[in-house]
């Protein structure tokens, strides 16, 4: 059985078709790649998945519970976590103190009014356990708002990892960012793949990127499935070639 | 400016200093030239402004609705002496029941509301309310309000504690409940359900996706605001010995929010600073001239157009740098 199972769905604004009838097996362990022009629907169906809202039509069944219509933080508790193409983070709190949210969450904390000793050492453990993975660790106590996109970006992939994820999903984790920092980035993920399993579903627009973390890529054009296969097939694929040939001529 | 951690709300000298000041206040209140029912005053609405504090500065969402279940605080806790059983604790507990009741039932119907919808249904809410005490006359004494009663002398069974006649008793009974109040806001605000609430204000889009339920959470934090806001407004109408439907009207919420802004809504101490600057201002200026208000709205303005941080944000700016 497939971890994440999207089952044909659509989602229409009004009459614009954003995403229309599209599925995706996604299995333990995986590294799925999610390709396309602009305006293909990838963050639409990333939205579907993550539960920012419903579809107009199909299903998502993740680890073999319908999820479709899961209300965002009930996803979260299952095993579903996410960042965003806009950077979301939390600019005046420091990169500790945005870890140490999530950390609660995940331990199911996030009632407590109150928190003991033993508990608050195991949180502050966690903290630091994230930051080192992040390479994080020196920049503890900045504010993230006034550290370098790169650094953003790494506590925003921590902060869901935090959430102790069975499934990451990243929205063009490498936007905007240097050679350096793409670098970087496309190693922490590789290495949460490779040496975690961690099952990760992937937005990206850097072909360096995906040829070299994806086993498998599924290509969107204007809302639907162009192409799937794994990094070669795609590489070869003369359908891809044209939609992305076009759009550039 | 340095900035404190997430956790820690104020720092240790601020606090003490404001303690101290509390705790020693009817003794020297005199010696200024003023009375002690002015500090029992500042004390209640600094804890009303605090209550809403919870909410505004530290949940991020502003309502302008707080007068409310500060009037039913003051309505409960005034009908309970006068037409039920004379003990003041028994006043309080009825009061905060209460306003705590109406604002989870209130709570539950705004909480998918955000910004100024929020703010705006909030008022119309506590309109409701105000015209409930306006008309109802039989029961709520109406425009003139509830009088004929007076807050109940403490017994403690051993020793009985007269607060109704000894103002510095009240004064001190008054300051009990506000260190219990904010005590517990203050506890909350630290604990792991308090950084849910900073998250919230922070980012509510990334605190959904951290798997936090924004609705449950903001409607706590405005059950909890409500609460506190409800015991000030009980211990407001012990302090008068009186309550009539202006404790319930939006003017009084906004005066509320002003106190929060004027002191500085993201300093835990903040609107106490505020309440304590809108209570002496009002004093002070009222004797003078009928238009008080003007010269509170005016320092208003200017510490929100030059001091955004409230006026505590200014004195933390020049004792941290």
């Amino acid at each position: 059985m497939s971890l994440l199972d999207v089952q044909n769905v659509s989602r229409h604004f009004g009459s614009l078709v954003a995403v229309n009838g599209v599925s995706l097996a996604v299995e333990r362990g995986e590294l799925r790649a999610v390709i396309g022009p602009n305006g293909a629907g990838k963050t639409t169906f990333f939205n579907l998945i993550s539960g920012f809202f419903p579809p107009t039509s199909g299903r998502i069944v993740f680890d073999g519970v319908d999820v479709t219509q899961l209300p965002v933080h009930e996803r979260v508790v299952m095993g579903m976590a996410r960042t965003f193409q806009i950077t979301e983070i939390f600019p005046e709190f420091s990169v500790r103190e945005n870890l140490r949210i999530p950390v609660e969450v995940a331990a199911g904390y996030r009632l407590r009014p109150w928190m003991s000793h033993t508990d608050d050492g195991e949180m502050r453990a966690r903290v630091v356990e994230l930051m080192e993975m992040g390479g994080l660790t020196d920049k503890a106590d900045r504010l993230v708002g006034e550290l370098p996109h790169g650094d953003q970006r790494a506590t925003e992939i921590m902060m869901a990892l935090a959430l102790k994820p069975r499934l990451l999903l990243l929205d063009e984790p490498t936007a905007g960012m240097g050679d350096q920092e793409t670098y970087d980035i496309t190693r922490l993920i590789r290495r949460l793949h490779k040496d975690q399993g961690l099952t990760i579903v992937l937005i990206e627009h850097d072909m360096r990127v995906i040829f070299h973390l994806a086993d498998r890529i599924m290509v969107l054009a204007e809302g639907a499935v162009l192409a799937e296969g794994t990094p070669d097939q795609i590489a070869n694929d003369e359908r891809v070639q044209a939609a992305y040939l076009g759009k550039a001529a | 400016m340095k900035r404190l951690p997430v956790n820690r709300l104020s720092s240790r000298t601020s606090s003490a200093i404001i303690w101290i000041v509390l705790l020693t206040l009817p003794l020297w209140m005199r010696a200024v030239g003023s009375y002690t029912e002015l500090g029992t005053q500042v004390v209640v609405l600094a804890l009303a402004a605090m209550a809403l504090n919870f909410l505004l500065g530290f949940t991020g969402t502003l309502s302008f609705g707080h007068a409310a279940y500060f009037g039913l605080g003051a309505y409960g806790a005034a009908m309970t002496i006068k037409y039920l059983v004379p003990s003041t604790p028994l006043a309080i507990l009825v009061g905060m029941a209460a306003g705590t009741i109406a604002a989870m039932i209130i709570g539950a119907l705004i909480v998918k509301l955000r910004g100024v919808y929020f703010a705006m249904v909030t008022i119309a809410f506590g309109q409701v309310f105000y015209f409930i005490t306006f008309r109802w006359n039989t029961v709520t004494g109406g425009d003139d309000g509830l009088s004929g009663w007076h807050r109940i002398p403490l017994n403690l069974g051993f020793t009985t504690i007269d607060i109704e006649h000894d103002g510095k008793a009240f004064y001190y009974f008054v300051l009990l409940c506000f260190a219990l109040s904010v005590g517990v806001m203050a506890f909350l605000l630290r604990s792991p359900f308090g950084r849910t609430l900073l998250a919230i204000r922070e980012n509510e889009r990334r605190a959904r996706f951290l798997g936090i339920p924004i609705e449950r959470h903001l409607w706590l934090s405005f059950v909890i605001s409500c609460l506190f806001a409800s015991v000030a407004g009980a211990l407001y109408a012990l302090l008068n010995n009186f309550t009539d439907p202006r404790a319930l009207y939006w003017g009084q919420s906004g005066n509320f929010v002003i106190m929060a802004v004027l002191g500085g809504m993201r300093s835990f101490w903040g609107p106490l600073i505020g309440a304590a600057i809108f209570v002496v201002l009002q004093d002070y200026v009222s004797s003078h001239t009928e238009n008080w208000m003007s010269f509170v709205g005016l320092f208003f303005v200017l510490v929100v157009l030059f001091f955004p941080r409230g006026v505590l944000g200014i004195i933390r700016r020049r004792t941290m740098r």
